[in-house]
């Protein structure tokens, strides 16, 4: 059973096509990294299922009913940038969803309440590995523990489906393989589908069980944004990932090895980009 | 070393600071025993001596009149009415503010109303407010209001749409209603930013204040350096306005020291965003 079936979604800004014919079903428990050129609409298309933006064509549907109109709590998110709020503590982060679920007028939790809510806050922040800063501000933290706790805090309210977009883009390289573990073990043990953007196609083939590849078949200039982009490749990661079942022998260590995939892998997109 | 890469050591940065204050008291002082050495009962630039003696007798002496320590009665007079003002102005404009900035219907409903109201010079109203509101003391608060008003609320609702749109995206996602948004999000961010805000209001409020004392008053600072101004008071205006300035400047300072106590989170965000 689907999670997310989209069918013929298209995306135009104006005349400007974005996105065009657009069709997948996105399977329980899956792990899709969408990759692509720069500027093809990758982000258009997670904010559709985000509901930040509505197809121009064609239907999403999330466990077979047409997507909410509005951004949601069954649907969460971590961007690259700006995912916590800076004027809360880690703790208070990760217990905001918590508190705006529980207390409808107010999104705050005082006395017991709040112990229980912060207690699970806690442990969530330890899943992490942001144990120690629990008290600190985003600004007090590194970009790779600002992303850890974004993910912390979209985790807290168990979302459905989590999308990301280029949410480890900004880190440096030994930061990324680290966080990469955590993301790995995150979907593992949680009831998680989760949809990935992201640029880097070691990543996408790091991390995911299907990677999905958006592109514009024709791009001239001259074609003035008649043409938009869509699916030109689906790959399904080999050997295959299922969620919850570690195995050593599958996932050896030179999986993780950005090195050789992104060198020697025929399906490296950029580069047929080039060449096309 | 180039000019832009030379800078003073701690110390003598902090030396620096106080020179153009020695200077312009050293002025001061030069000029005025100038002048006075060349006419005892000249008015214009008083000695020390006779702007003490004017503010022991404004300040700790009872007027012969009214009974009244002066200089008290025209702090407080003029405090309550500028404190008052910031307090209704502050209300108004973070109402506003966050509903303009937040709400697309209210945006294109005031947005434009707004831009057009704070360029009405409010001086040009007080004549209006002086007849529909009288003399007395709502006159003069609600010029102050009216001159600053506008200003914080166009300035909050700016703050307001420069969140990061993702935060907004985000609180959504973690289930926030518009009013959880507001509360929980967009509310606490912008009261720092208000400290701003109102920091900058400062200037206008105390001018509009004193204005509006200037026509209409009984009481207040800037009632009596323009009434003392008959007399050619000079050793009464002079220590009037060092204390306004002094005022004006303690209260920012305060909002200064309010802003990074109440909100210990806001200097990093604003040096990392
Ligand atoms: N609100 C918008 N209005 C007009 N064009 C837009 C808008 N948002 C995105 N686009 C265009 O859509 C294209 C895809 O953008 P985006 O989804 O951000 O690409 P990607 O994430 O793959 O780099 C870009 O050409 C961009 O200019
Ligand atoms: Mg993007």
């Amino acid at each position: 059973m689907s999670v997310l079936s989209i069918a013929d979604v298209w995306k135009e800004y104006g005349e400007h096509v974005v996105l065009e014919g657009i069709s997948l079903e996105i399977a329980e428990r899956s792990f899709v990294a969408l990759v692509g050129p720069s500027g093809c609409g990758k982000s258009t298309f997670l904010k559709m299922l985000l509901s930040e933006e509505r197809p121009s064509r064609g239907s999403i549907l999330l466990d077979g009913a047409p997507l909410a109109a509005e951004p949601e709590a069954g649907r969460g998110v971590v961007f690259q940038r700006y995912s916590v709020f800076p004027h809360l503590t880690a703790l208070g982060n990760v217990m905001l969803g918590l508190e705006i679920g529980a207390s409808r007028f107010w999104g705050k939790l005082w006395g017991a309440r709040r112990r229980a809510a912060a207690e699970e806050a806690r442990a969530l922040l330890e899943a992490v590995g942001l144990a120690e800063a629990t008290d600190k501000y985003p600004a007090q933290l590194s970009g790779g523990m600002q992303q850890r706790l974004a993910l912390a805090q979209a985790l807290a309210t168990k979302p459905r489906v989590l999308l990301l977009d280029e949410p480890f883009g900004a880190l440096d390289p030994g930061i990324r393989a680290e966080i990469h573990q955590l993301m790995k073990r995150l979907w593992h043990e949680r009831p998680l589908t989760v949809v990935m953007v992201t640029h880097d196609m070691s990543e996408a083939f790091t991390l995911a069980t299907r990677v999905i590849a958006f592109e514009r078949r024709r791009n001239e200039p001259s074609d003035g944004g008649r043409y938009g982009a869509t699916i030109t490749q689906d790959i399904p990661v080999w050997p295959p990932r299922v969620a919850g079942q570690v195995t050593g022998l599958f996932e050896s260590p030179g999986r993780d090895d950005p090195a050789p995939v992104a060198g020697t892998s025929r399906d490296d997109l950029a580069l047929q980009g080039v060449r096309a | 070393m180039r000019l832009i890469n030379r800078r003073p050591e701690a110390g003598f940065g902090r030396l620096l600071m106080i020179v153009p204050f020695v200077l312009v008291v050293l002025t001061y002082l030069i000029a005025s025993a100038a002048r006075l050495a060349e006419n005892p009962a000249d008015k214009l630039l008083p000695s020390p001596a006779s702007m003490m003696a004017a503010v022991t007798r404004m300040a700790f002496e009872a007027d012969k009149r009214t009974g009244d320590f002066l200089l008290w009665v025209d702090t407080s007079a003029s405090l309550g009415r500028i404190l008052a003002a910031l307090a209704i102005a502050t209300a108004i404009s973070l109402v506003l503010g966050i509903a303009i900035g937040l709400l697309p219907y209210l945006r294109s409903l005031a947005g434009g109303f707004v831009a057009v109201i704070s360029v009405v010079p409010p001086l040009a109203l007080l004549p209006i407010l002086f007849i529909v509101l009288g003399l007395g003391e709502t006159s003069k608060i609600a010029l102050i209001v009216i001159g600053i008003a506008p200003f914080m609320t166009r300035d909050l609702a700016l703050r307001v749409s420069e969140l990061p749109p993702q935060q907004i995206i985000k609180a959504q996602t973690l289930g926030a209603s518009s009013w959880q948004l507001v509360l929980r999000v967009v509310l606490p961010q912008l009261l720092p930013r208000l400290i701003d805000g109102l920091r900058l209001s400062l200037g206008p409020a105390w001018l509009f204040l004193i204005a509006a004392e200037a026509i209409a008053s009984e009481s207040g600072l800037g009632f009596r350096i323009f009434l003392v101004r008959r007399y050619l008071a000079m050793d009464v205006i002079i220590p009037y306005v060092i204390w306004i300035t002094l005022l004006a400047f303690l209260m920012d300072r305060l909002l200064v020291l309010l802003q990074a106590r109440a909100f210990p989170w806001f200097a990093g965000a604003r040096a990392t965003a």
